[in-house]
């Protein structure tokens, strides 16, 4: 695109053009100013009219009675019918919920720092400004750009079953674990391999940070001299951090609603519909289990609301830990 | 963009002796790279591979390439899949990207505009609503909307997988547009205005095509999650013959083992290529946005 990258801090919100806008050039009579904010005011509201419409037809509203059927028992069919706190202690009590929060977890907790660590690695390697550099990172990017869609589920599943390539691998290291994707605890960790497989939205990300970092800091670094890793940790993590902040953010909140993945890669739907024993149960595919196949849809409910106060909790102390380690540069 | 030059280590001196410094580093550099290339690229030539290769030699061989290959797995794709065509669903899959496409480019543009160059009361505040909805798990908002549509005896059609994107309820577009539009001289704007243009004008004569990037590659970005998609079919459509690609290829899925494997494979490729096409199309605008997006997020 065409426009300068500037290195601006994270959700500044539109405070930057909030300066009177004419200046005091001439005095404008307060009734011609009156009536020209009304009319831009009647402006915005007209272009703003059909994002207003959908925020409360298919967000504010639909949140508020998701908020109302987690307290109900809805089965679609008959009306919701208030029972309290029971969904959540159903649920609480569900040693299948558990499992599939386990599981979400573990996904989150692996899956992320290596996807963002292959990021931010392969990153580095390309911001060396050497031949190729532009197709390499074309081609590291194309990956997310396929990587959630059901044919590469499909290929996944193949790649990880018994007897295919990474099965063989093992064995040739003889390693005798057997295909991923039939194997309760390993298919999740073919979730995993399938994620960080699309390190390159983040990774595009991380590299154009890195071209933000001015030279001169290493040059200067180096007449100090500092080496390459005290170069790295003092100068460019420090300088990256406000791009790192965000890939964090956004991966792991990614991460959390993982679905199609796990569905496909488990084996669609019937009896089995999250992999070997439930082994790529992930949250949202009990949500769907319960919501779509077993029409709980209070009980689903009341689990996506527990999903929501999860992905809240984790955005809220990723924006309270920013003060300990983002650095944002004063008035770049 | 990629004009700077990001080397960390400046080789001065003499030629030879730069050329001796570094030289292992920039081999070092293509092997590494090659590397990472070939774990990228493996489960994509592994499908076309396969998709050339008989059902039950798919998983088995390690070849990736067939010794003899067969072409069955596509002709047999002409039978269908339970007595539905093929090309239905792509033609469904065509209509809904194309569909999204136009909504999400008329309606956050709209949105942007708005947000990037009016001036109106509760500006500020809407925008933050906006980024909070950026980061809202869709999962809450599946149910009540599914119930929603129900209730409006809308399913099985399109409407609850389109009328969103015509309501700009895709709030990373509407971002992205609005950080473009931040970026344009205001002057045009006040030029216009002493013309006797409205904020209509401006969107559509000035505003809009100096956006053109952004305008492409959020075009881009939506055909390509449209036809990704997954979750929102499952849910919506429930007769065969309204199936997306997706769900067609979830048909196979369910009757793995049983029937055509090979088929299976060669729809998974074929459901690849336009995602694809559109890739070596247009990255440049795919990977610039995605680059800019992240850094003035």
């Amino acid at each position: 695109m065409g426009t300068p990258v500037t290195h601006a801090p994270a959700m500044e919100g539109l405070s930057k053009d909030s300066e009177p806008r004419h200046g005091p050039v001439k005095p404008v009579r307060p009734a011609a100013l009156k009536r020209r904010r009304r009319q831009e005011n009647l402006a915005g509201y007209l272009f703003m009219s059909p994002w207003i419409a959908g925020f409360l037809l298919l967000t504010a509203g639909p949140m508020i009675a998701s908020l109302y059927f987690a307290f109900t028992d809805y089965n679609l069919f008959d009306s919701p019918q208030w029972i309290g706190f029971d969904n959540f202690s159903e649920m609480f009590g569900d040693p299948r919920w558990r499992h599939s929060v386990q599981v979400t977890m573990w996904y989150v907790a692996v899956g992320t720092p290596l996807k963002l660590l292959a990021a931010l690695g392969v990153a580095l390697l390309l911001a060396q400004n050497r031949r190729g550099q532009a197709f390499y990172r074309a081609a590291f990017y194309a990956p997310s750009l396929i990587g959630a869609s059901v044919s590469i589920a499909i290929v996944w599943r193949a790649i990880f079953s018994d007897d295919a390539i990474v099965d063989r691998t093992q064995q040739f290291f003889g390693i005798e674990v057997g295909g991923w994707t039939g194997d309760p605890e390993l298919i999740i960790y073919s979730l995993v391999a399938l994620t960080v497989w699309q390190f390159g939205a983040p990774m595009v990300i991380f590299l154009a940070g890195l071209k933000q970092v001015p030279r001169e800091l290493y040059e200067a670094a180096e007449v100090d001299g500092a080496g390459k890793l005290r170069r790295f940790w003092n100068i460019t993590l420090p300088m990256i951090s406000p791009v790192l902040f965000f890939n964090v953010l956004l991966e792991t909140i990614h991460s959390f609603q993982i679905f199609s993945s796990a569905y496909i890669v488990g084996g669609g739907a019937g009896g089995n519909a999250c992999g070997p024993a439930d082994g790529s149960m992930v949250y949202t595919c009990y949500l769907y289990v319960q919501g779509f196949e077993n029409s709980r849809m209070g009980l689903a409910s009341a689990m996506a609301w527990m999903l929501l106060v999860a992905v809240a909790l984790v955005t809220a102390v990723l924006f309270w830990s920013q003060k300990h380690w983002v650095h944002y540069e004063e008035g770049a | 963009m990629s004009a700077q030059a990001t080397d960390i280590t400046p080789a001065r001196s003499t030629r030879a002796g730069a050329l001796r410094r570094k030289l292992p580093g920039s081999v070092a550099w293509h092997v590494g790279s090659l590397l990472i290339l070939a774990v990228i690229l493996y489960p994509v030539i592994w499908v076309i591979g396969a998709s050339f290769k008989r059902s039950e030699d798919i998983i088995g061989s390690l070849d990736l390439f067939p010794t003899d290959p067969i072409t069955e797995n596509y002709t047999s794709l002409s039978d269908g899949i339970a007595d539905i065509s093929i090309t239905t669903f792509f033609t469904n899959s065509l209509f809904l990207a194309v569909g999204s496409v136009i909504g999400i480019l008329l309606s956050c543009s709209l949105t942007a505009y708005a947000f990037a160059r009016i001036r109106f009361a509760g500006r500020n505040l809407l925008f933050t609503l906006m980024i909070g909805t950026l980061l809202l798990p869709y999962h809450v908002l599946l149910i009540p909307q599914y119930v929603l549509f129900r209730n409006l005896d809308m399913i099985n059609t399109y409407t609850p997988l389109l009328l969103g994107k015509y309501l700009a309820t895709e709030a990373f577009f509407v971002f992205l547009m609005v950080q473009f539009m931040r970026n344009l001289p205001k002057e045009l704007d006040e030029a216009a205005r002493l013309d006797g243009c409205g904020h209509l004008r401006i969107y559509w004569s000035i505003v809009l095509p100096l956006c053109r990037p952004a305008l492409i590659t959020s075009a881009i970005f939506t055909f390509i999650n449209s036809w990704n998609d997954f979750m929102g079919p499952l849910i919506y459509l429930n007769e065969p013959d309204r199936y997306t690609v997706s769900l067609g290829l979830k048909m196979f899925v369910d009757q793995e083992g049983v029937a055509n494997y090979g088929g299976m494979i060669a729809m998974t490729l074929i459901a690849l290529l336009p995602v694809l096409a559109f890739f070596l199309a247009f990255q440049r605008y795919l990977i610039d946005g995605m680059a800019t997006s992240g850094l003035k997020g």
